[in-house]
């Protein structure tokens, strides 16, 4: 499962034990067809869930309980898919609910599901977490887990929970326990201060990672969610550095007489694929790390960059304007066959191929307006599903099925602050993601493998 | 004459070059005014301050200051563009000049972009117009080693308004001595 650290590691593990011991135990119900929201279908209903804070016994595990439940709310009303009742229709007293549910009490206040949950400060101190997704019309359980660990692990219990629900209720994987970088900003305009920061998906233990002395761009994680590559103006010159979020350790890649820029890791996490700019033409090279090797993919006295690969690595997705006018090309990984795909009105940037393979989301420079949109990898079934003065640099969801990007307001002098925001495939829900200070080039965790 | 003033600043900016120009000083040529004569001749005793020609405008010869006051250190773009209009040829074409009189000079051009393109995009094109103003530049002359080149595509605004006279500055190359 995960390996974003040796912490998170050992978390996970307990979990798959757990959910193996619980459904040994409990047995998991069938899914019910009502119980299923469909996602990719556009504006629904979001479904309604009744959350009640977690039962704990004693100071600590009774505030672990209300925070645990505080966030797990949190995690699935952003996402729009689900309506938290109002716990002031709640019927059913709290402390009765860890016998059993009284389901005719719940249906009353149309909830659909319930989550009822515990938390237990044990003798050995860890925290352990229990959680019971119920379908209140059937009167069963759908999911049930355990966990124990250190109670500082809480947070993570909490998305975890809800990754649990969302993947219950949507058959989809969950996100919530996931990360985002993204470049905090500060300053003004003219000499604007750029720090790479990193942060959950919520928002919370939120940390700088740069000072701020150097200018810093575009990063993004690798596979394993313990790397990210960026561009950083170390020393005045512009480069791709690899930087290890656990040490802190930057290191650059390679030193080429020209500008390095726009790295993305490969899907196996063993190669970066960039731009470099000599004698100002950009081409696509991709670098081997653990020979250092570097092979060109393209040659063309055009401007190549933006690459992405594709999930199974075979492909790569990049920004030309071979044709007179930036587009969207797709080639093989190896520089063969490129063909362009976007052929609508204006121009496309900064495409990203999904972690599903099934769409390539871009930026898309039309009549003095920004917009993030979604085509097919053949170029089909263009949709844009946000807008603006200028929006830029799309990042997946794990699960492909939510965009992060950025939006910048039109400035007066000092400039544009730019907030992150976030928008469902299907184009509804968008949300500001808060950040301490103005951000920009968020880039969200990958898949966990 | 603001006497001091100017012997402070010719000595500050003769220690800051010291370690990497020592040529600059002597091979300044300027046309200019005061300064330049007297006191102790540049040594190579790095105590002792050394004393530098003065340009037009009371400026130290060789300088950014010289560059920006006299010759004009940039350039524009049009929109989405990296070809060099009359004007910014003809501001190179005094640059080169000035590049020739003083030979000690190296020199960095930075390319930059208005906001209205995509980060990377622009990056390349930073890197482009940079790269289109270093070739003329050595098309009339200069030696490739003594100038450098960077991009920093739309993140170094000069006028951070969203409007179009804030982006036809924003488009631009800037040469600075390094």
């Amino acid at each position: 499962m995960t390996k974003i650290n040796t912490k998170r590691h050992l978390l996970a593990c307990q979990w798959v034990m757990a959910v193996a011991a619980l459904a040994f135990v409990i047995g998991v119900s069938p899914l019910r067809a009502e119980l299923k929201v469909d996602i990719t279908s556009g504006k629904i209903e979001p479904f309604p869930i009744a959350l009640p804070d977690f039962f704990g016994t004693g100071g600590q595990a009774q505030t672990l309980g209300r925070d645990i439940a505080a966030v797990v709310s949190a995690d699935l009303e952003r996402s729009g898919l689900f309506r938290l009742i109002d716990r002031r229709a709640f019927i059913q007293a709290r402390s009765s609910l860890r016998i059993r549910p009284k389901f005719p009490s719940w249906r009353q206040i149309n909830a659909q599901a319930l989550v009822v949950g515990s938390t237990e400060i044990r003798a050995n101190g860890q925290l352990r977490v229990e959680f019971r997704l119920w379908d209140v019309f059937a009167g069963q359980q759908l999911v049930g887990l355990r966990t124990d660990t250190e109670p500082r692990n809480w947070r993570r219990v909490a998305h975890i929970i809800a990754d649990a629900i969302y993947k219950r209720i949507t058959g989809e994987q969950g996100y919530f326990d996931t990360r985002v970088v993204y470049v905090a900003e500060s300053g003004p305009a003219e000499k604007r201060v750029k720090r790479l920061a990193i942060m959950d998906q919520d928002g919370a233990n939120h940390r700088y990672l740069t000072s701020g002395g150097e200018l810093v761009l575009t990063p993004r994680f690798s596979p394993t969610a313990q790397e990210i590559t960026y561009l950083e103006y170390r020393g005045g010159q512009p480069r791709v550095y690899i930087f290890n979020i656990d040490t802190g350790q930057r290191e650059a890649l390679g030193d080429f007489p020209g500008m390095t820029f726009a790295p993305r890791f490969s899907p196996s996490g063993k190669r970066v694929i960039m731009s470099m700019a000599q004698d100002g033409n950009s081409d696509i090279f991709v670098m081997d790390l653990p020979t250092r090797r570097v092979s060109r993919l393209t040659s063309h006295p055009s401007i190549d960059t933006s690459p992405s690969f594709s999930p199974d690595g075979r492909r790569v997705v990049f920004n030309s304007d071979r044709g007179g006018r930036q587009q969207i090309y797709v080639m093989d990984s190896d520089g063969g066959n490129p063909k362009r795909i976007s052929f609508g009105n204006g121009r496309y940037a900064t495409p990203v191929w999904s972690p599903r393979g099934d769409l390539i989301a871009f930026t898309k420079i039309t009549q003095g307006e920004f917009y993030i949109g979604v085509m097919r990898p053949d170029g089909s079934g263009e949709r844009l599903l946000a807008k603006g003065f200028l929006v830029e640099g799309p990042t997946w969801s794990p699960n492909g099925r939510v965009l992060m990007f950025f939006r910048q307001p039109r400035a007066g002098a000092g400039g544009g602050q730019p907030k992150l925001y976030s928008v469902d495939l299907t184009g509804f829900n968008e949300r500001e993601i808060k950040t301490p200070t103005a951000g920009s080039d968020p880039a969200w965790s990958p898949p966990k493998r | 004459m603001h006497w001091k003033i100017l012997v402070t600043v010719i000595a500050g900016l003769a220690l800051g070059a010291c370690e990497t120009t020592s040529d600059n000083a002597g091979s300044a040529q300027g046309s200019g005014s005061a300064a330049g004569s007297g006191s102790s001749s540049g040594s190579s005793a790095s105590s002792s301050p050394q004393v530098s020609s003065l340009a037009p405008g009371g400026v130290p010869a060789g300088s950014q200051e010289d560059l920006v006051t006299n010759i004009g250190d940039r350039v524009f773009f049009g929109l989405d563009s990296v070809s060099l209009s009359a004007e910014a040829r003809a501001t190179l074409e005094k640059q080169a000049e000035w590049l020739r009189r003083n030979q000690g000079v190296t020199i960095t051009i930075a390319g930059h972009a208005d906001e209205r393109g995509t980060r990377e995009y622009n990056l390349a094109l930073g890197d482009r117009r940079a790269t289109a103003v270093r070739d003329y530049l050595v098309a009339l002359g200069l030696d490739q080693n003594r100038v450098k080149t960077v991009s920093f595509g739309k993140e170094r605004p000069v006028d951070a308004r969203s409007a179009e006279d804030a982006w036809q500055k924003n488009r631009r190359s800037v040469t600075t001595v390094n």
